[in-house]
């Protein structure tokens, strides 16, 4: 049966969830999915990842260290050896990184955080955004090897897969070398991968007026805190929460924007969001004509009132 | 050192889209152009290199004649040399046909280090920095917020999700450049003047056949028109409703 390689990440073999959309993604060409994992306890994903679609798992194994460049040596090397007809990654970090990567290695066109992949007689077609989600482009590769990342919250994991057989192979080894990660202080969640974002804008009025948004994050629990580009520039917040045009898209199940006129970058980096909510003084932003839900008035006011409706549906459930 | 900062013009972004008449592309018409914002990181990174190591830098681009007006600004705020890759249907190239072009030009400047943008804000794709990586076999970080350079090779580090990487590699590099690695400088009036001195290179690109074939561009569907559900804090418990029992997302 034809091939399709999936790079996933994981950590100490549980792997993330993006890279499970990636699979299921993957799996639902009807190609068989052979799932390369990287890194310490990499063996221990091939429960995980059988159960989601995988019917083959390549252990990549020594290099003390994770080098971005020999992985994606390791995985043109698989795409090589299995025949794979496709490489696909989640849209992450990583992903993006070793994109271009394996597409240069392999000589063939990268197809970058797609929302749709479907392969139909060998030719595989994608939909991505372009201008920051402004426009969709919908192409077809002509590659040998489709390369392509695939964006997060988008694609279903698949269920009740079957043991995969598993092979091991040395690493290649790269020239560049991730020496340490400072993880983030408190486990927080990425912008791009929570399920529901709370976002604030200048209508906090100063660095300190997130705490209203982060205590409506931690009420709901499974939330990453997002910023305007303008919050960003005047650094109240990291660059990391920026959500816009020069910062992430995301497309969670739940946007709540706060004090955010909706300047079109922004709206271009989380209109695609399941359900919008925005909070704002000003009935007039533009902030309101893509929301689904909107309430008028000052965010000092509201989100105390709404972080404890949420405390309260929460405990109730 | 001769150090590279590769460029591409993108629309603003804070421009309005259309579909042009084929429906496989954008219309330029009416489109602002400037530097991808992140390429101006990229021209800064290779700027402050230079300083620091000394050599020399050129900016290059792919792309029509138009890009001369954002390579001559690169020049007056201190760039040597400045190369247009001629190409008038640039917008139709895809990652793969780029990064080769570009590799190309790269190798024949005898260039050891090479400064992108962490991505162009037009296709949105993020691949053309890794991809020349490959083609040269060379070391590659992407998405650097923070650089530390010696003449054989260098310390970054690249924020993921999982936190702060730092990461050791060796020279010659592709370094794409992320937002808080350093603040573009303005040109001054003595830059600008000197600018206009300059030579922009105009050479045509090594030809290479697409390898992505556009079916459709459209525009993203309107959202629902939404509703406000009321003013101020009164508000919650008629929001709390709607996110329970209308959207279904609590």
């Amino acid at each position: 049966m034809t091939s399709i390689l999936v790079f996933v990440e994981h950590r100490d073999g549980t792997p993330r969830r993006a890279s499970l959309e990636a699979l299921g993604a993957a799996a639902a060409t009807g190609l068989a999915p052979i799932a390369l994992v990287t890194g310490p306890g990499a063996a221990q994903a091939a429960a995980p990842l059988s159960a989601a679609g995988a019917k083959k798992l390549v252990v990549i194994t020594g290099g003390d260290h994770y080098s971005p460049d020999g992985t994606a040596a390791d995985i043109a090397a698989a795409v090589g050896a299995h025949a794979a007809v496709a490489f696909v990654a989640a849209a992450s970090s990583a992903g993006k990184d070793l994109l271009g990567r394996v597409a240069g290695l392999l000589d063939c066109a990268p197809l970058a955080d797609c929302t749709t992949f479907t392969c139909s007689g060998g030719v595989f077609t994608v939909q991505r955004p372009i201008l920051a989600g402004k426009a969709l482009v919908t192409v077809q590769s002509q590659s040998k090897v489709c390369c392509a990342t695939l964006r997060s919250n988008t694609f279903a994991v698949a269920t009740g897969g079957g043991a995969a057989e598993v092979t091991t192979v040395a690493t290649k080894g790269g020239k560049v070398k991730v020496t340490g990660v400072a993880a983030k202080g408190d486990a927080k969640l990425d912008v791009k991968e929570a399920a529901v974002v709370v976002s604030g804008g200048r209508g906090l009025r100063e660095a300190a007026g997130f705490k209203i948004v982060e205590d409506l994050a931690a009420a709901f629990g499974n939330a990453a805190v997002g910023a305007s580009r303008a919050v960003v520039d005047s650094h109240w917040r990291p660059h990391s929460e920026q959500v816009g045009q020069t910062g992430k898209t995301v497309a969670p199940q739940l946007y709540v924007a706060v004090g955010i006129s909706g300047a079109i970058q922004h709206l271009a980096g989380m209109r695609t969001s399941k359900v919008i909510v925005a909070i704002n003084k000003d009935a007039a932003a533009p902030i309101f004509k893509v929301a689904d839900y909107g309430i008028v008035g000052d965010a000092f006011e509201v989100l105390p009132a709404l972080t404890e409706a949420v405390k309260q549906a929460k405990a109730a459930n | 050192m001769k150090i590279i900062a590769c460029v591409k013009r993108v629309p603003l972004t804070d421009a309005l889209v259309k579909v042009s008449a084929d429906g496989a592309s954008i219309d330029p018409t009416g489109l602002v152009y400037s530097l991808s914002f992140y390429d101006d990181l990229a021209v800064e990174e290779a700027l402050k290199t230079k300083e620091k190591l000394g050599g020399e830098v050129t900016v290059l681009t792919l792309g029509a004649s138009d890009a001369s007006k954002e390579l001559r600004e690169c020049l007056a705020k201190g760039a040597d040399h400045a190369t247009i890759l001629l190409d008038p249907a640039w917008a139709a190239r895809d990652a793969r046909s780029t990064a080769k072009a570009l590799a190309t030009r790269i190798l024949e400047l005898g260039a050891e280090l090479v400064f992108c943008g962490r991505v162009a804000t037009d296709r949105d794709q993020s691949a053309v920095g890794t991809m020349l990586s490959s083609y040269l076999g060379w070391s590659c970080v992407t998405d650097v917020t923070k650089l530390e350079l010696t003449a054989t090779g260098g310390t970054a580090e690249r924020e993921t999700e999982a936190g702060i990487e730092t990461l050791a590699f060796s020279l010659p590099a592709v370094i794409t450049c992320d937002k808080g690695l350093n603040e573009p400088r303005l040109a001054g009036l003595k830059g600008i003047m000197a600018a206009k001195k300059k030579t922009i290179d105009e050479t045509k690109p090594v030809d290479i056949e697409s390898a992505v074939k556009v079916l459709k561009v459209e525009l993203p569907a309107a959202r629902k028109a939404g509703r406000i559900v009321g003013q101020g804090a009164a508000a919650v418990p008629a929001l709390m409703d709607a996110l329970r029992n209308e959207a279904k997302v609590l």
